[in-house]
């Protein structure tokens, strides 16, 4: 699903990674400052490597040799940011549609549905600003959902979030997580319950791959 | 007192048309422009920073005299674009509204650049990864986040252009109904035996319309930010 092998200047030292999931859900996981971010940023095409390669699900979506390089939003890779990141001039629902209205579909059984599955009906009219953090974090999942995706990169989606924020949304994600129809990467710095349920998990430190685990 | 003669009225409508088309007219240029100096690295930045910023601190005469020289029914530009469009800039209401547009050029700019700056560039990589290109994700982000802050440079250009004096009598002269705005008029008046009612008329009026600006721009820019942040 995932076969990633890149190298990039990431801050004091360099980013050096290679590896290799055929699993549905992976973990991505490491200490802060690893590498795990640039790593989706880059799957995501928000970053170009120096060289090497990177295809999800069998389509190629960078490769430095080949001098190929798919822009961003022809990539379908959806992430979902530690900070969120909803536009703070939409409402919820408009956030929702970002993706889909971008790709002429309209509010269809599959928004009910993946507004249903999150449980963020009550949110729908409201901006923002106006939801607490671990609300945030489920319209952003929805939204990159609802963008029709290739592949789902959830990168640190808990951390900002304080423990009563994260219980909250952690049956949510396991659902989704344990639902999968597509490759999903899940990034995390603790080894958390999300974690818990990739098939394989690759550990990441200083900029390189240390270990690959399956389950 | 009040009752203001068909000269004044021809000034000041002529005024607010010159100050708005060419406002209107250079706002493009000013968008690219402060998209390129708050987005893009390139040679020559700093240079086309300063280019950009001179009219604001260089005599206006002088800006009207470049004008003239570059833009005059003999300058290279103006040649070229009487030929190619027939646009005449020499001593027509055209030449004011280039010259409002060029003294409020740097002030558009500014404001546009520094709202673009504080936009924040993570929104725009998240439009991109939800299938957004470039101009959408401008369009649909980029745009309405700086919206306070182009409606902030759109007024304060125009408050720059509608009292523009130098650069305008410079280039385009004082002709009556043609190129003689508002500030033209009230300097014609000061000149003329007993022309102290009409100045006083038309000062009056210059002070409303700047503060009818001022007011409006700062109404605009809290309903745009209310409605960006919810």
């Amino acid at each position: 699903m995932f076969e990633v092998s890149i190298q990039a200047p990431l801050g004091e030292f360099n980013l050096d990674a290679s590896f290799r999931s055929e699993s549905m859900v992976t973990a991505l996981s490491g200490p802060s400052g690893s590498g795990k971010s640039s790593i989706v940023a880059a799957i995501g095409g928000l970053v170009k490597p120096k060289r090497g390669k990177i295809a999800v699900n069998g389509h190629t979506l960078f490769d430095s040799d080949a001098r190929l390089a798919v822009p961003p939003h022809k990539r379908g890779m959806r992430i979902v940011f530690q900070e969120s990141r909803l536009f703070p001039h939409f409402t919820v629902a408009q956030n929702l549609m970002f993706g889909r209205w971008l790709a002429g579909k309209k509010r269809d059984a599959q928004f009910d549905e993946v507004v249903a599955l999150l449980g963020i009906e009550p949110l729908l009219s409201r901006r923002p600003r106006k939801l607490s953090g671990g609300e945030r974090q489920r319209v952003a999942i929805g939204r990159a959902l609802l963008a029709d995706p290739q592949a789902l990169l959830l990168d640190e989606p808990l951390a900002s979030l304080d423990a009563a924020r994260k219980e909250e949304i952690i049956p949510y994600l396991t659902r989704l997580v344990l639902s999968a129809k597509i490759p999903v990467l899940y990034v995390s710095h603790a080894n958390d319950e999300i974690e818990r349920l990739a098939q394989t998990v690759v550990k990441i430190d200083g900029g390189r791959v240390t270990e690959i685990k399956k389950h | 007192m009040f009752e203001f003669t068909a000269d004044e009225i021809d000034a000041i409508r002529l005024s607010l048309w010159v100050a708005s088309i060419g406002i209107a007219a250079s706002l493009p240029f000013g968008m690219f422009v402060a998209y390129a100096l708050a987005r893009w690295r390139f040679p020559g930045k700093i240079f086309l920073d300063a280019l950009v910023h001179m009219p604001l601190v260089l005599p206006p005469v002088v800006t009207g005299y470049i004008l003239l020289i570059l833009f005059g029914r003999r300058g290279p530009i103006g040649v070229w674009l009487e030929q190619t469009f027939g646009i005449v800039f020499s001593f027509r209401w055209t030449g004011a509204a280039l010259a409002a547009a060029v003294m409020g050029f740097p002030l558009m700019v500014r404001a546009i650049r520094l709202s673009l700056e504080s936009t924040d560039r993570r929104l725009e990589d998240a439009s991109r990864t939800l299938g957004a290109n470039g101009l959408t994700t401008f369009f649909l982000v980029t745009l309405p986040l700086a919206l306070p802050g182009i409606i902030a440079g759109l007024v304060l250009a125009f408050a720059k252009a509608l009292g523009e004096f130098g650069a305008t009598i410079t280039f385009v002269s004082n002709i009556p109904g043609e190129t003689r705005t508002l500030p033209a008029a009230i300097y014609t008046f000061t000149q003329v035996p007993g022309g102290d009612a009409g100045a006083f008329r038309l000062a009056a009026v210059a002070m409303v319309i700047a503060l009818g600006a001022l007011v409006i721009s700062e109404v605009l820019a809290r309903k745009t930010a209310a409605r960006i942040e919810g």
